[in-house]
């Protein structure tokens, strides 16, 4: 692949939680309008991966280029130029917990474009219609389901149009037809829009639904990349662990087992 | 041994990261205050006025009534030691000066430290643990701007209204004891009380008022903007934004007063 072509290039990326190592020399690119899918076990990295694509973390080594810009080196113009044209939906919605849906959808529109008013309600009722929540504009988050607040984070990603959309989690804590309703507004998405998308989730049907590029992370690298049928056939015991559901293997040795029990004395 | 060395250190360096992250934010907060808006960049003026009303109008009531008493008690106390020197007169100029120039900035710092930087924490703590700060940041928008900067004009603003009110409240509430106590007429008590004072008696008491102000609304926002794990992360943000927050606003009293004491 032509390394110009990448939206988002992660080169080399190493980062700590205090001497912990999350990541381990990640490299990854994510095409235009390809939707890469970051899937691992919980505490694999792939949040805080997410996390270092939003330049939320600054990383121990390394760097992240969104459509050529470095934005661990970044000034914060540059950056938030560049977060102008992508849009996040967080795993809890991530809504501002004073404002109505309407206006949650509207904030960027307000604060950072000099459309009318009535521009914007406009807009702010398009993304609603989109996410399907008509009419919930006057809503408070809290007056909503989790499905609803995703929805609605969903609306308020899309506000400013953006190129990029990453997804953290998109059906974790939801029930299975509200996380396939998640699924298929995802789909519909990428069918409607050029977006070009990074969705971190542990969901396998999820994953195979709307993947072009699968990712696998497993302690903090990436173990496996491909298509959704290259992963499944990926030989790596590792991957082959998650896609077949097999629970992590006890302790077998005994002797260290005991050892470590009386540690210390 | 070398555990107390270790202790002192980790103290030391806890200390020391604490004050750099509550300067850094003091830094960007005056700049998105004071600079950027002559920069075009615009401030957050009606969330500026929401949070004086919570911190500064909703106050009005308990920071008048405390000092009220606190007044009283303060005219009390002093006409007891007074009275054996046949000067029980001076318990109004007592009250007055010391209202002006300690109490009225101290109680008002205190209940304020109480209602605001507890709240300042809450709030954003939680808005932290929902992950709405990254949210915001993600959209471009900067945390201070949105956040802090609305808190800090507010307390900027309401910290000297908030100490004036108490000052006044203070000296009315020491004016009840005189007036049926030592049977000092309310009008004599009060040409007594200005006679008493002077203008840099009440600017003093202003200015601590004002460094209160900054010391509160800081202290509340660095500490919800560092909350980590949850609900009881939250907890732990708001009593310690209201211990900080008081130990800092005593110390900085301190340190004025001796400043004031000798220089002005």
């Amino acid at each position: 692949m032509d390394a110009t072509d990448a939206v988002i290039r992660i080169e080399g990326l190493t980062t700590h939680y205090g001497t912990r190592r999350i990541l381990n020399n990640i490299n990854l690119q994510v095409r235009a309008r390809e939707t890469l899918v970051l899937l691992g076990a919980s505490g694999t990295g792939k949040s805080t991966l997410l996390r270092h694509i939003l330049a939320l973390e600054r990383p121990t080594e390394g760097h992240v280029f969104i459509n050529g810009i470095d934005t661990c080196r970044a000034s914060e113009e540059e950056l938030n130029r560049v977060r102008r044209r992508m849009g996040v939906l967080f795993q809890s919605g991530a809504l501002f917990g004073s404002m109505t849906l309407a206006d949650n959808v509207a904030l960027p529109l307000r604060e950072l474009t000099k459309l009318e008013e009535s521009t914007i309600q406009i807009m702010v009722r398009m993304k609603l219609d989109l996410v399907g929540l008509t009419g919930f504009g006057d809503y408070m988050p809290a007056q909503l389901s989790g499905g609803m607040r995703k929805r609605a984070g969903l609306a308020r990603a899309l506000a400013m149009d953006p190129e990029i959309l990453l997804f953290d989690e998109p059906s974790a804590g939801l029930d299975p037809i509200t996380a396939a309703g998640i699924d298929a507004l995802i789909l519909n998405l990428k069918k409607t829009f050029p977006l070009t998308m990074v969705v971190v989730t542990h969901e396998l049907v999820s994953a195979f639904q709307i993947a072009d590029r699968i990712a696998m992370l497993h302690e903090g690298e990436v173990i496996a990349l491909g298509t959704v049928e290259e992963i499944k056939q990926a030989s790596h015991p590792r991957v082959q662990q998650f896609l077949n559901r097999v629970p992590e293997e006890q302790m077998r040795d005994r002797e260290a087992y005991l050892r470590s029990l009386t540690a210390g004395f | 041994m070398g555990s107390l060395l270790a202790y002192v250190g980790r103290g030391t360096l806890n200390f020391l990261r604490y004050t750099g992250g509550i300067a850094r934010l003091g830094k960007d907060a005056a700049y998105w205050t004071l600079w950027a808006p002559l920069r075009g960049k615009g401030i957050k003026g009606r969330a500026a006025i929401h949070q004086m009303v919570l911190a500064g109008v909703n106050a009005v009531p308990i920071v008048s009534l405390i000092s009220f008493f606190v007044g009283l008690v303060l005219a009390l106390q002093t006409a007891y030691e007074l009275r054996k020197y046949g000067g029980t007169v001076y318990v109004v100029n007592l009250v007055a000066v010391a209202m002006s120039r300690q109490l009225g900035p101290l109680m008002t710092a205190v209940i304020v430290a109480g209602r605001s930087a507890s709240s300042f924490a809450a709030e954003l703590g939680t808005m932290k643990v929902g992950e709405e700060i990254d949210a915001l940041e993600t959209i471009g928008l900067n945390k201070v701007k949105f956040l802090v900067v609305p808190k800090f004009l507010a307390l900027l603003l309401v910290m000297p209204c908030l100490t004036l009110l108490a000052d006044l409240a203070g000296i009315a509430g020491g004016s009840i004891f005189t007036l049926y106590e030592l049977g000092m007429p309310m009008g004599y008590y009060w040409t007594r009380a200005t006679e008493a004072l002077l203008l840099r008696d009440i600017l003093s008491g202003l200015i601590k008022s004002v460094v209160f102000g900054i010391i509160i609304t800081m202290v509340g926002c660095y500490e919800g903007l560092a909350v980590r794990g949850g609900a009881e992360g939250v907890g732990r943000a708001t009593t310690s934004a209201v211990v900080t927050s008081i130990t800092l606003v005593i110390a900085a009293d301190m340190f004025f007063s001796v400043l004031f004491y000798y220089l002005w």
